[in-house]
């Protein structure tokens, strides 16, 4: 086993440039073109559903690779980041209310929230783990739930319209689908800088064992809450874009279902894969949809589809798709 | 190898998705009917449909003239569940016409989305105070009330009846609270207590103590279905029906919820808009066929969704089938059309102007537990809110 | 009249705590013993409640329907342990997660199948749905009496089981200590099937009887779930009695909150502020509850492992 792993990854590397190099940069730019292009082809073809749904799947890529980064790498099952999702996006629909619109206001504004709200919650939950963890995050976001619900000027059960903010530009539905695709892949980039940091082999380090980590000089408690917080903001990121997306923010965005359906995201993905919050994300929302257009109920199939992955694949979809590498 | 067959299958379920054939171009209408259809309001939703469908049938499955094409999708009172499933009727299937939601914050949730789409809205049940005063629009037009509408009757009779106290409960959210004011804004006693539960809290025994403990001279709950079932049966239970007259809306006293209470509900008193036995050939054609249909009672949600199909029938009639004449379509029905209640004239908001009466739980001679009209409380009764709507 | 309402009060609570109990003792023995995340737990409550629903609706005997929920939901969790559950006692508690959340869809998808989206109709049997008189000025209704009442006897029973029982020794063996008890020699595989069959009846007993106070719809477990989850962290995962203090602090806290909190908030602040906060800070007391508790304790109040 141990050989063959081996001699695929010392194949690959030592294999001429053409045949195995190339074709992945092709298949990448091939990616990264038909997702420029998608909008055009909405257009084009009257898909404007599809071009919708893309920007859903973007957008909660966004949100479960924040999670990935405490529920992969930290290890810390945060039961409780609807609060930043919904926050984010309550941002939006607040400051509109208020008459703030300019995005260079709003979007700092929603993403410190998130940070502030992930800063607090942090600092208390992380004295508990485990299920402990996970049931105090779900605590605080349940009081922010209730909180925000009790709010009859900001529409309380009822949500709250949430206009597009001011670019400058009007923001059209394409306008937010490549919007989203820019951060999803700026955020990504700076996750893939912070796990590869030593900063994020810290992190690590304590997930897998938190005494030695501790022993050998980690400074435990704070790279985690750091860690969260970082998690928390670009959730939060993800949550305004969503705002931007609907154009209308409902409690539910807070609620523990939703937390639920991001964890899910990033379970079925792949925990702590770097591409798991991603893969997760997409997963998911087309499996929705395929058997969602198929029959009513779709629920069933989508379950049965999650029970096998859950049984079967060990490192969830995108442990799958890296094929037998590791 | 396992790695490429998972691409091709992904690559695959992307292609099944998308729609290749062009549509059909026959001229039918697709109706986009989205409603609570599962859960706690499922009766409410199930009703609608229901009289909705009974329409279409009296109607030959015809509306102005073309061929109707009903598409159902169930909310689950989640507005975000429906915000997908209006997104999906509105870009995917392009539906033509959009009604049936229940829930007001479920249909404010999606309102923009379908008026920015240029598309109707005929709401056969939520009328919440937004579309009807600020935020009025021209895509939108209620065929049964504004929300306050029934409240308001309720507590000009509470007013009527000279009761000095009272003791009013509703769901935590908006409509719950649209409720209780549109019932104070008509009764003029002495408020003991206003109660706010969590929306969906199906056990009431906390706020039923507090009920025997305040000893009001009458009660006045608005919860509309599981919640308005599981109420009533306790305040039952409890022993209050006897000791303290309870006072409800039609959509807490109707067919749905007597079936689940039982004689129980006996006496109790309560407003509506529509009724039973309200004297018109087509109430009675649609009362004698909902029950032979569908072997049971309509509530009045059901003929509100009857009446939706007849309002959208009379709209396409006048145009010809043509929706992009919008303001022709919406002044047909706005200058009123015949339904279940008679002839319904309209506000420039898009609710109706109309007459609001009293009914009472009996038991009939055949052990059927029904509701019986016994009066009138209001007669050409509009909504608070239209003052504030530009429209017109 | 102030110390009626207040008993009336405390009985409501302490009847929704002991249903809570039902439910939380069998999930606290799961993950303590099988160290299982059990989501599916509040499916397990809402078949019970369909269950019941269906057969009592068919003999017309609501006693009748609540034995057949017990003995049908116990079966089905006979077989969901040894199809699901088994494959993943091993692996980590994320993936117990995602297969159980699978099993939450398939659950709700299938009675939505069986029984139809809308919610079912289950009755208090008539002879109990009258009040009773428990003091000379306050009635009180006479289901909620027996139903109290059932859960005290269960609760007594589940005691006896586990501090007088070769089952209850296991179980309190395999609670503090795993590998210990599976060293010593407690068969675990039986004792694993058999508490999961113990926690499923239990939660189909806490369904069937609240059944009529609530609704039998589909949706129905995963609220009460999330209730289930505090009551057991509160008390200390694994520990029975921990259950037990737990869900009736819960309960009664609930329902004081409800009970209390808006009129207490009249008199200190304007009526209009009061209607507003009252109902959000009434549903946040067991979170908030949850969280001093997790804040003095990490543990929970009577924390199992040494």
């Amino acid at each position: 086993m141990r050989a063959r792993n081996l001699s695929v990854e010392v194949g690959r590397r030592a294999a001429p440039a053409w045949p195995a190099g190339a074709p992945r940069a092709l298949l990448w730019a091939a990616g990264v073109a038909s997702l420029l292009a998608f909008p055009y082809a909405a257009d084009t073809f009257g898909w404007d559903f599809y071009l919708s749904l893309a920007t859903k799947a973007a957008v909660l890529a966004l949100a479960a690779s924040g999670l990935n980064l405490v529920l992969g790498y930290g290890g810390l099952v945060s039961f409780g980041h609807a609060t930043y999702f919904g926050l984010g996006a309550y941002a939006v629909a607040v400051l509109s209310r208020e008459g703030v619109q300019a995005a260079w206001v709003v979007w700092p504004a929603a993403v410190a929230l998130c940070t502030l709200a992930a800063l607090a919650v942090g600092a208390v939950s992380l004295r508990t783990r485990g299920l402990y963890f996970i049931m105090i995050t779900l605590a605080f976001a349940q009081m922010v739930y209730y909180g925000v619900i009790s709010f009859k000027r900001y529409g309380g059960q009822d949500g709250l319209r949430a206009p597009r903010t001011d670019l400058g530009f009007p923001l059209t539905d394409a306008g937010v689908y490549y919007l989203s695709l820019l951060l999803l892949a700026a955020c990504l980039f700076l996750l893939w800088r912070v796990v590869h940091s030593p900063f994020g082999r810290a992190l690590q380090a304590a997930r897998d064992n938190e005494l030695r980590a501790a022993s050998v000089g980690f400074p435990v408690y704070p790279v985690q809450l750091y860690a969260f917080v970082l998690s928390g903001a670009i959730t939060g990121l993800a949550g305004v874009l969503m705002a931007h997306h609907t154009q209308y923010v409902s409690p539910s965005m807070l609620s523990w279902p939703q937390s639920g359906h991001l964890m899910f995201m990033v379970i079925l993905g792949g925990v702590g894969r770097f591409w798991g919050g991603v893969v997760g994300a997409v997963a998911l929302v087309l499996l929705e949809e395929v058997f969602h257009s198929a029959t009513v109920h779709w629920q069933l199939f989508v379950g049965l589809v999650l029970l096998a992955v859950a049984l079967f694949a060990t490192r969830g979809l995108s442990g799958l798709l890296e094929g037998r590498r590791w | 190898m396992k790695r490429t067959a998972l691409c091709a299958l992904l690559l695959g379920v992307v292609l099944s998705l998308v729609p290749w054939q062009a549509r059909s171009q026959a001229r039918t209408l697709r109706i986009g009917f989205v409603s609570t259809l599962s859960g706690g309001g499922a009766a409410l939703g199930v009703d609608v449909l229901d009289g909705f469908n009974l329409a279409l049938r009296h109607l030959g499955n015809r509306l102005g003239g073309l061929p109707v094409e009903v598409l159902t999708a169930d909310d689950q009172q989640n507005p975000e569940v429906a915000r997908s499933a209006v997104e999906r009727l509105i870009r995917r299937d392009r539906a033509d016409l959009l009604t049936g939601i229940i829930f007001s914050n479920v249909l404010l949730a999606v309102g923009d989305l379908v008026f920015g789409s240029g598309i109707f809205y005929i709401s056969p049940n939520a009328g919440p105070s937004e579309y009807a005063g600020e935020q009025c629009n021209l895509h939108f037009i209620n065929v049964a009330w504004q929300n306050d509408n029934l409240h308001e009757a309720m507590g000009h009779y509470a007013q009527l009846k000279r009761y000095e106290t009272a003791f009013i409960l509703a769901p935590n959210y908006p409509a719950g609270r649209d409720a209780l004011t549109g019932f104070k804004r008509f009764y003029k006693g002495q408020v003991v207590s206003e109660v706010y539960t969590r929306l969906g809290q199906l056990d009431y025994s906390a706020e039923i103590a507090q009920i025997r403990a305040a000893r009001p001279r009458a009660v006045y709950a608005f919860y509309p279905g599981a919640m308005g079932v599981n109420f009533i049966k306790q305040y039952a239970e409890a022993g209050l029906m006897q000791q303290v007259p309870l006072l409800l809306p039609g959509f807490s006293a109707d067919a749905d919820v007597i079936r689940a209470v039982g004689k129980a509900m006996v006496g109790v008193y309560n407003s509506s808009h529509w009724a039973l036995e309200l004297f018109n050939p087509i109430n009675r054609r649609f009362v004698e066929d909902f029950r032979r249909t569908y072997n049971r009672i309509p509530a009045l949600y059901a003929s509100q969704g009857y009446d939706a199909a007849l309002a959208m029938d009379h709209g396409l009639r006048a145009v010809g089938g043509d929706l992009s004449r919008k303001a022709e379509f919406r002044n047909a029905i706005l200058s009123g059309f015949d339904s279940t209640r008679g002839r319904v004239r309209f506000n420039r908001n898009g609710y109706p102007i109309q007459n609001y009466y009293l009914r009472q739980v009996v038991e009939s001679a055949n052990g059927e537990v029904v509701n019986r009209l016994v009066g009138t409380i209001f007669r050409n009764h509009g909504d608070a809110y239209v003052s504030r709507c530009r429209l017109r | 009249m102030a110390g009626g309402l207040l008993l009336e009060q405390l009985l409501n609570g302490l009847q929704f705590g002991l249903m809570l109990f039902l439910l939380s003792a069998g999930l606290t023995l799961v993950l303590g013993v099988m160290d299982v995340v059990n989501l599916a737990h509040g499916s397990l409550y809402m078949l019970g409640a369909y269950v019941a629903a269906t057969v009592a609706g068919a003999t017309g005997s609501f006693w009748a329907g609540v034995a057949a929920g017990v003995v049908a939901t116990a079966a089905v969790g006979l077989g969901v342990e040894a199809t699901v559950l088994r494959r993943v006692y091993a692996r980590d508690h994320l993936t117990q997660v995602l297969a159980t959340f699978a099993l939450i869809l398939v659950f709700n998808e299938g009675a939505r199948m069986v029984w139809g989206p809308q919610a079912l109709l289950l009755s208090v049997p008539p002879e109990l749905s009258r009040p009773v008189a428990i003091l000379p000025n306050l009635t009180y209704s006479a289901y909620r009496l027996v139903v109290l009442g059932v859960g005290v006897g269960l609760a007594a029973l589940l005691f006896l089981v586990i501090h007088r029982t070769r089952l209850g020794m296991w179980v309190r063996a395999g609670a503090s200590n795993r590998a210990m008890a599976r060293a010593l020699g407690v068969p675990i595989r039986r004792v694993f099937a058999l508490v999961f069959a113990l926690s499923a009846a239990l939660s189909a007993v806490a369904g069937a009887l609240l059944g009529p106070i609530l609704a039998v719809q589909v949706g129905m477990g995963e609220e009460i779930l999330i209730l289930a989850f505090v009551v057991i962290v509160i008390g200390g995962i694994g520990s029975v009695k921990g259950s037990l203090v737990g869900a009736l602090l819960v309960g009664v806290v609930d329902t004081a909150g409800r009970a209390f909190l808006p009129s207490l908030f009249a008199q200190l602040m304007s009526p209009e502020a009061a209607s507003n906060l009252g109902p959000a800070l009434a549903s946040v007391l067991i979170y908030l509850l949850m969280a001093v508790v997790l804040f003095v304790r990490p543990q929970g109040l009577f924390p199992v492992r040494a």
